[in-house]
């Protein structure tokens, strides 16, 4: 298997962006969006996974095999995810009448 | 259809004269500890899965003797101990690593045409990782035991059990890693080190089956680490994610827990299935009918085992519009079993069956897999599902799936590649008498649990009404017999080991590349990298066969398949 030398100053960069991420995370935090903050918080959060995902992990050098396999590992935690939070959407749905 | 040469025979030889292979090169308890040689590493999986499957059946007769009367033998802080053992050990240490670990890593790369898989290390480090989980789920057993059920359910296992829950729970966590080596050995294996001419669909279905179950294995036990560590945080830490006082639900344990441990049972299984497709292909002679389909329904079943999950909550506080997506997604996951099943009898028909006991534990998988996946479709239902769930019903269920299925699937592999695992034939006599003797004694234990369930016998419980007693002295003579033929089969594979006869290259005429090396294979499985022309299951016409010099007795000569028998009208 061949190894791809990443320069050193992409690493460099990257952990300047996780940190940028980190401080982002921490100021939002002091802003009152309402129910936004959570959706905030959860974008900087994805967006920091997929840049440690796509170069620390060096998923962006590696086949396209290894690609669709990071993606599938993806797919499968969003459909428990999802189909779990069904449940507790619908729930509630059920009326009882005595 | 052509045959070619044999790619490996006559090899080099011991200072004894003896043909060297993976047992005789290398001495010593080193030779075998640090060994890297996937042979090797089945061999050392296979003495610890019957390790502690003898330790787990020790269980099951426990619990089989308790329910003899119905006041029962031991207190019930006792029984649930026993039930507990029995269940995590079958479960963790025997069904999931059992054929994947010992049959597929000894296989795999034999099938593939490939020296070893692609991370020897890594093959090597799942054992130890599986002896690890071993010492602390004894550990664990052994101070005091663990009271939760095999599912450690919260909010008991996370508030209320003074058992060792951790112990066990870290036990099973590593565990789960000894599966994640093996699954992602056997996915780069299938991809990178496939023999020149061995495509996809010339791949055995033994191969597609293992393939599969890889990818459920690498899909799902992250899942399995992740619960079990908030479940260790929750019990340690108490955070609340499973506490409703604290915003928490333990509902969301019973998602977490069967999305790994529905598709384990698919990790129990489709390996088996694997196998029996090997069996009833090489001793009918005959290609698997619908290759293709029963190729695809592998990776039908590890998908849609994935989305199933939730039947086994639809008595708990889950959504029933959930329950009811989940009830069809449950029938859903039938097909592709069914086409299995379906498959396999039409390859029969017409084909040319010798009645040797792999061909009986496949004809036995078959029966048994069938009422087990059937009696699936009753507790997949939602009505009748509130009726039998936490019966006896559900207990016979499973066991129809996994000692009908999963065992009987192990142990028709056991004895199919017996001769070329470890070079000496198993007594067929025996072997029948055994197969039948297990069948007997699996149907006498099991099918009276069908009825003590929906007459309402629960699981778990140590004590029963009196009405219940026949039916379950019924059970545990079965258990008794099904023990008595294990122990059958256990004494006269030892015997075998000095015994036996020798093992030719192929026993059973059968196709494929693990029959075309010796027997027992050297280290680096054969002395050529083979060149695959065939399709899979491509057998030579039955007039060419030298009954047990074909294709590749060592005793013999290598000859090629003349061409003009080679070609069939």
């Amino acid at each position: 298997m061949s190894e791809h030398i990443v320069p050193k100053k992409i690493y460099y960069r990257i952990f300047g962006a996780l940190l940028v991420g980190t401080a982002l995370t921490v100021i939002f935090a002091f802003i009152n969006l309402g129910n936004f903050n959570i959706v905030a918080a959860l974008l900087i959060a994805i967006a920091k996974a997929l840049l440690v995902i796509t170069f620390f992990m060096h998923v962006k050098y590696s086949s396209r095999l290894t690609k669709l396999w990071v993606a599938v590992g993806f797919i499968w935690l969003f459909i428990m995810l999802a189909i779990t939070m069904t449940d507790y959407l619908s729930r509630a749905w059920l009326v009882y009448r005595p | 259809m052509s045959m070619t040469p044999l790619t490996a025979t006559a090899g080099r030889l011991t200072s004894e004269g003896e043909p060297l292979n993976y047992l005789n090169n290398g001495h010593g308890l080193k030779s075998w500890l640090l060994t890297k040689d996937h042979k090797r590493i089945a061999l050392l999986y296979l003495f610890s899965v019957s390790f502690f499957f003898i330790i787990g059946g020790i269980f099951a007769l426990l619990i089989r003797i308790n329910l003899l009367s119905p006041e029962g033998l031991f207190n019930p802080d006792t029984y649930n101990r026993i039930f507990t053992a029995h269940g995590i050990i079958m479960v963790f240490l025997f069904l999931v690593p059992a054929v994947p670990a010992v049959l597929g890593n000894f296989l795999l790369p034999i099938m593939i045409g490939a020296k070893d898989l692609a991370f020897p290390k890594i093959n090597l480090l799942s054992w130890y990782c599986y002896v690890v989980a071993g010492i602390f789920l004894t550990v664990a057993l052994i101070a005091g035991g663990i009271d939760t059920g095999w599912t450690f359910y919260t909010p008991y296992s996370t508030s209320y059990s003074n058992s060792n829950v951790l112990l066990a729970g870290v036990g099973i966590f590593i565990a789960g890693f000894s599966s994640i080596l093996t699954g992602i050995n056997f996915i780069v294996t299938v991809h990178t080190m496939r023999a020149p001419g061995m495509t996809w669909f010339r791949l055995p279905l033994f191969i597609w089956a293992h393939y599969a179950t890889a990818l459920v294995i690498m899909l799902g036990t992250p899942v399995l680490a992740i619960t079990l560590s908030l479940m260790a945080l929750e019990r340690v830490a108490h955070v609340g994610i499973f506490d409703p006082a604290m915003g928490g639900d333990p509902v969301l344990f019973q998602h977490m827990f069967w999305f790994y441990s529905h598709p384990a049972v698919y990790i129990m299984v489709l390996p088996a299935m694997g196998v029996v497709s090997e069996l009833i292909a090489n001793l009918a002679r005959k290609n698997i009918f619908g290759y293709k389909f029963v190729a695809m329904s592998s990776l039908a079943i590890a998908v849609f085992g994935f989305l199933v999950w939730g039947h086994h909550l639809f008595v708990s506080t889950q959504s029933i519009y959930l329950g009811i997506i989940f009830s069809f997604l449950s029938y859903a996951v039938a097909i592709p079993s069914a086409i299995k099943v379906f498959n396999w009898t039409a390859t029969l028909f017409k084909g040319s069956i010798s009645y040797d006991t792999p061909m009986i534990y496949g004809l036995g998988f078959i029966g048994l897999f069938l009422i087990g996946g059937m009696t699936g479709l009753f507790v997949a239902a939602l009505g009748i599902d509130v009726h039998v769930t936490d019966t006896y019903f559900v207990i016979a269920h499973f066991h129809y799936v996994m000692v009908g299925g999963s065992l009987m699937g192990f142990l028709g592999g056991m004895h199919l590649w017996w001769g070329k695992i470890t070079g000496r034939m198993y007594p067929e006599y025996w072997a029948r008498a055994a197969m039948v003797i297990q069948f007997v004694g699996f149907n006498l234990t099991f099918f009276p649990q069908f009825i003590l369930g929906y007459l309402g016998m629960p699981r778990r419980y140590a004590a029963y009404p009196p009405e219940f007693q026949v039916l379950h002295v019924l059970s545990t003579a079965g258990a008794t017999i099904l023990g008595l033929g294990m122990l059958i089969t256990i004494i006269y594979f030892i015997w075998s080991l000095k015994n036996g006869e020798r093992a030719p290259a192929n026993p059973w005429g059968a196709s494929g590349l693990e029959w075309r090396t010796s027997s027992p294979p050297p280290t680096e499985n054969f002395l050529e990298t083979p060149v695959v022309t065939w399709e899979a299951y491509e057998f030579a016409p039955i007039e060419t066969m030298d009954v047990l010099g074909y294709p590749g007795d060592p005793g013999k000569p290598s000859q090629p398949v003349p061409a003009e028998h080679g070609t069939e009208d």
